[in-house]
C-alpha cells in the first residue's frame, strides 16, 4: 500500500526528480517506508511505499528484465502466489517475491488485459518506454484512488489529488457542479471530482495515453441477472454453503502479508463475521480495533465486548468524544478532499491512528456486505414503497414503514397523501430508474436551501439526477427493482463516500491498509447474481449472510437490530455549545459572504440554531457538515495550500529520503 | 391569533428556511408536500409549540391536519390554548 505519482509531457523539463519529488512528498504519508523515482524525459514515475509483502525486494519504481516496462503500484494483488505458479511454470523468472512484480510478468504475458486476471485492490501506472505509452488501471470496486488532470501539455496523474497540486503550474478551482453533486448524492458522480479538470479513473476502469491522448474504458462491470423468472436455481442451504466457502477463501487470502494483520470489529455482523474468519486462519491471536462513542444512541459498545468474548481476539476500543471528532475534522477533509455530509470519516481517521501506534498497517473490514447483500435500511424503505405504489392509496401498506422508523409514531393516522409526499410514492413513480434513492435524495436537496443566490443562479437542480442517469448501463432497465437500488449503493455511494471519504483516504493518512473479504469480486459477483429475496427475505436484511454466519459470530450479533454506522454531528463543532475556534472563523458572516458558496444569513440562523442546541434533524446536521467542510477544503486547498505540518513531520521521520528520491 | 400566526411563520421560517423565502408561501401551503418540513421537523415543530405556548401535545393532535400549514397550525395552538384557558377555570 503505497502512494503513486506520475508526469507524462513532451518537454522532459516537466518530467524532472524535482517536480516527482513535491508530488510524491505531498502523499508520503500513504506510504512512510520508502520512496523511489523514475524519469527518462518523456515519463516521470513517482512511489511512496508502505512495505507489506517482501519487504526488503519490493522497491518501486520496479522495471521487467529487459527494462522496457516501469511500474508503480499502490495496492495488494491477493491472488498473486497463484499467478505467480502459473507464469513460472510458463518459464517467466522471478528476482522478489512481490506481488508488484507477478504484476509486471502477467503483463508482458497478457498485455493490457491482464488485470481481468487480478482479484485485489489496486491503483497502478505502467510505463511502456518503447511504445511511449502509459497504462492505467484501477480495481474493479474503486478501493485504491488514482487521479489526474491535463495541465498544459502535461498529464498528471496520483493517488491523491494534492499530490496533483503539488505539482507546480497545476491550478486549483473548485467545480460548483461537482459540488452540487456532493449536496445531492453526498458525493461526486465519477470520473468527477469537486475540482475543475481533476478526474478520477472510474472503478473497473483501465486507460491508455498515448501521444497526448487518454483513452478510458471499463474492464469489468457490475452486473446484474434480468428480473428472475421462476424459483431460484439451488436451495437456500446450498446458497449459503457456496457464499460462506467463497468468503472464507477471501479473508484466508488477505490475510497474506509479511506483517501482522488486524481487523476492525464494529459489533455488527458484517466486521464480526469477518474477524471470526480471519480469527480461524490467523497463526496467532488476531488483534481487533473498534471505535466507541459515548452517546448510547450511536455506542456500539456492548456488541462490540460480545463479539470480543465470543471470538477471543486482543482488542483495542478508542473512545472517541465529540471534541476530538470536531478538532480533527479539519485535518479530516485535508484527506478527504472533497467536502462530506456527515462526520462519519472523523473516528475512522482517529481508529487508524491508533492502530498505526499499536504497530499494525493492515485492517480486514466488513464493507461492502449492506450493499451486496441487502443491508442498507434503504432497501427496506424501497421494498414498503413499492408494495406501496402498486397501491397508492392503501392505508395499510405505508404502516409497514413504522418498522424502520418507529419515531413515526402516529403514522397510521395520517392521511396516505401526507405519507405519499414524503416517501415520493406516487404509482407514476414507480418506473423512474431512482425510485429507491427519492426519498434519500430528496432530503439531501434541502440542503441547497443554504447556497447563496450566486450559486442558485449558477446551477439547475436537475443537471446531477440526468448527469447520472446518462451513465447507467442499458441492463438497468430490464433489472429487479431490488438489484437497481443495490447498483446505485455499490457502484456509485460505495466507492464515491464509504471506500474513499470513509475508507481509503481516512486509513491512508495513518499509513494503514484496509482489505475488505466481501469486496472480492468472486463474491460480489457471487452475491449479484443471488435471487433479491434471499439477500432480503421480506424484510430481513441481510438474510442469507445471517444464514452463512450462524455458529461462527454470537447470536447476539445475529439477531440484533440493524444500526447504521453514524458519529456524533453538530455538537461535535459546538462542543458545551460554543463553536470550536476555527468553526467560529469559517462560518463568520464576513467570511461565508467572501466565499460566495452559501447565503450568510442562513448560515448565521444555522449557527443559531446549533449553539441553542435545537438541532436534531438529519437535514440540518448534515447542512453544517456539508458547509464546514466546504468551508475548510476552500481553505486548505483554494486560498491557500499546503501540507504544512504533516510534510514537515515526514522529512522529519525519513530524514535520507530526499536523496533517493533525487538521485 | 393574528399575533399567533405572525409568531409561528417567523419560526417556520427562521428555523426550517432559514430565512430563505424563495417568494414566499402562503398560509395554506403544505409543509410535507412543499418540503418545508421533513418527519424529524415535526417532531421540532412540537418542541417549539410546547415551549412558546405552554402547551401538552398527545399523539392524537400529531396530524397534518394541525401541523401541515400556517393557517393548520395556527387554529391548532389557538385551540389548544382556549382548552388550557377551559381547564384552567374549573
Amino acid at each position: 500500500m503505497c502512494g503513486i505519482a506520475g508526469i507524462v509531457s513532451p518537454d522532459a523539463r516537466d518530467c524532472s526528480y524535482g517536480n516527482l519529488q513535491r508530488m510524491i512528498l505531498m502523499i508520503g504519508h500513504r506510504g512512510p517506508d520508502d520512496a523511489g523515482s523514475y524519469t527518462d524525459g518523456q515519463a516521470g514515475l513517482a512511489h511512496a511505499r508502505l512495505s507489506i509483502i517482501d519487504i526488503a525486494n519490493g522497491r518501486q519504481p520496479m522495471s521487467n528484465a529487459d527494462g522496457s516496462l516501469l511500474i508503480v503500484f499502490n495496492g495488494e494483488i491477493f491472488n498473486y502466489l497463484e499467478l505467480r505458479d502459473e507464469l513460472a511454470a510458463k518459464g517467466h523468472r522471478f528476482a522478489t517475491r512481490s506481488d508488484t512484480e507477478v504484476i509486471l510478468h502477467l503483463f508482458e504475458e497478457m498485455g493490457e488485459s491482464a488485470v481481468t486476471r487480478l482479484n485485489g485492490q489496486w491503483a497502478l501506472a505502467i510505463w511502456n518506454r518503447r511504445e511511449r505509452r502509459l497504462f492505467l488501471s484501477r480495481d474493479r470496486m474503486g478501493v485504491r484512488p488514482l487521479f489526474y488532470t491535463f495541465s498544459g501539455k502535461r498529464f498528471i496523474f496520483a493517488s491523491e489529488i494534492k499530490g496533483l497540486f503539488a505539482c507546480p503550474g497545476v491550478s486549483r478551482k473548485l467545480d460548483l457542479r461537482s459540488l452540487d453533486q456532493v449536496f445531492t448524492f453526498w458525493h461526486t458522480i465519477s470520473p468527477r471530482t469537486v475540482f475543475e479538470d481533476v478526474f478520477e479513473l472510474p472503478p473497473g476502469h483501465s486507460a491508455i495515453l498515448q501521444d497526448g491522448r487518454l483513452t478510458i474504458r471499463p474492464y469489468w462491470e457490475l452486473n446484474y441477472p434480468a428480473a428472475p423468472s421462476g424459483p431460484p436455481a439451488h436451495d437456500e442451504q446450498a446458497y449459503a454453503e457456496q457464499l460462506l466457502d467463497l468468503l472464507k477463501d477471501a479473508a484466508r487470502i488477505r490475510l497474506r502479508a509479511d506483517v501482522p494483520v488486524g481487523a476492525y470489529l464494529s459489533g455488527g455482523l458484517d466486521s464480526t463475521l469477518i474477524a471470526a474468519l480471519a480469527n480461524q486462519f490467523a497463526g496467532s491471536r488476531l488483534k481487533t480495533f473498534s471505535v466507541r462513542f459515548s452517546d448510547p444512541e450511536l455506542d456500539e459498545s456492548s456488541f462490540q465486548r460480545q463479539a470480543v468474548q465470543y471470538l477471543g481476539t486482543d482488542h483495542a476500543g478508542l473512545r472517541c468524544s465529540e471534541r476530538e471528532i470536531g478538532e480533527a475534522f479539519p485535518e479530516v477533509i485535508w484527506h478527504t478532499e472533497t467536502p462530506i455530509l456527515r462526520t462519519g470519516p472523523a473516528p475512522l481517521y482517529l481508529l487508524a491512528k491508533l492502530v498505526r501506534e499499536r504497530g499494525y498497517k493492515v485492517v480486514l473490514t466488513g464493507e461492502g456486505a449492506d450493499e451486496m447483500l441487502g443491508g442498507y435500511d434503504i432497501f427496506k424503505e424501497f421494498k414498503i414503497r413499492r408494495f406501496w405504489a402498486a397501491h397508492a392509496d392503501s392505508t395499510w401498506r405505508p404502516l409497514l414503514l413504522k418498522r424502520l422508523y418507529p419515531y413515526l409514531k402516529n403514522l397510521g393516522s395520517q392521511p396516505a397523501a401526507y405519507l405519499n409526499s414524503f416517501f415520493q410514492v406516487h404509482s407514476a413513480n414507480a418506473g423512474d430508474p431512482f425510485f429507491s434513492h427519492a426519498p434519500r435524495w430528496r432530503l439531501a436537496a434541502g440542503l441547497k436551501i443554504f447556497y447563496s443566490r450566486g450559486m442558485r443562479a449558477e446551477l439547475d437542480s436537475r443537471e446531477a439526477f440526468r448527469e447520472l442517469e446518462q451513465l447507467l448501463p442499458p441492463a438497468f432497465a430490464a433489472w429487479d427493482g431490488f438489484s437497481r437500488a443495490e447498483y446505485l449503493e455499490a457502484r456509485h455511494l460505495l466507492p464515491g463516500y464509504i471506500l474513499s471519504s470513509q475508507g481509503d483516504r481516512v486509513a491512508m493518512a495513518h499509513a494503514v491498509e484496509g482489505r475488505f473479504p466481501f469486496l472480492d469480486y468472486r463474491v460480489v459477483e457471487f452475491a449479484a447474481g443471488l435471487p433479491p429475496t434471499l439477500k432480503m427475505k421480506a424484510l430481513q436484511e441481510k438474510y442469507l449472510l445471517k444464514r452463512c454466519a450462524r455458529g461462527l459470530v454470537p447470536p447476539a450479533v445475529i439477531g440484533r437490530h440493524k444500526q447504521p454506522y453514524r458519529a456524533p454531528e453538530a455538537q461535535s463543532f459546538f462542543p458545551d455549545g460554543r463553536p470550536l475556534p476555527y468553526v467560529e472563523e469559517l462560518l463568520a458572516p464576513r467570511q461565508i459572504r467572501q466565499d460566495g458558496i452559501f447565503d450568510p444569513d442562513a448560515v448565521q440562523k444555522l449557527v443559531e440554531k446549533t449553539r441553542n442546541g435545537d438541532i436534531i434533524g438529519i437535514r440540518d446536521n448534515m447542512a453544517l457538515v456539508g458547509i464546514i467542510s466546504t468551508t475548510v477544503l476552500m481553505r486548505r486547498f483554494l486560498t491557500g495550500f499546503s501540507a504544512g505540518e504533516e510534510q514537515e513531520e515526514f522529512h522529519g521521520r525519513h530524514p535520507g529520503r530526499l536523496a533517493e528520491i533525487c538521485p | 391569533m393574528a399575533d399567533i400566526r405572525d409568531d409561528l411563520r417567523k419560526f417556520v421560517l427562521d428555523n426550517f428556511l432559514f430565512g430563505q423565502l424563495n417568494g414566499g408561501f402562503s398560509d395554506d401551503v403544505s409543509f410535507m408536500e412543499s418540503g418545508i418540513i421533513d418527519s424529524t421537523g415535526v417532531l421540532e415543530l412540537i418542541g417549539f409549540l410546547e415551549r412558546r405556548y405552554e402547551i401538552t401535545c398527545s399523539h392524537e393532535d400529531l396530524i397534518p391536519e394541525n401541523l401541515d400549514s400556517i393557517a393548520s397550525l395556527t387554529q391548532f395552538v389557538t385551540r389548544k390554548l382556549t382548552e388550557r384557558a377551559f381547564v384552567g377555570q374549573e
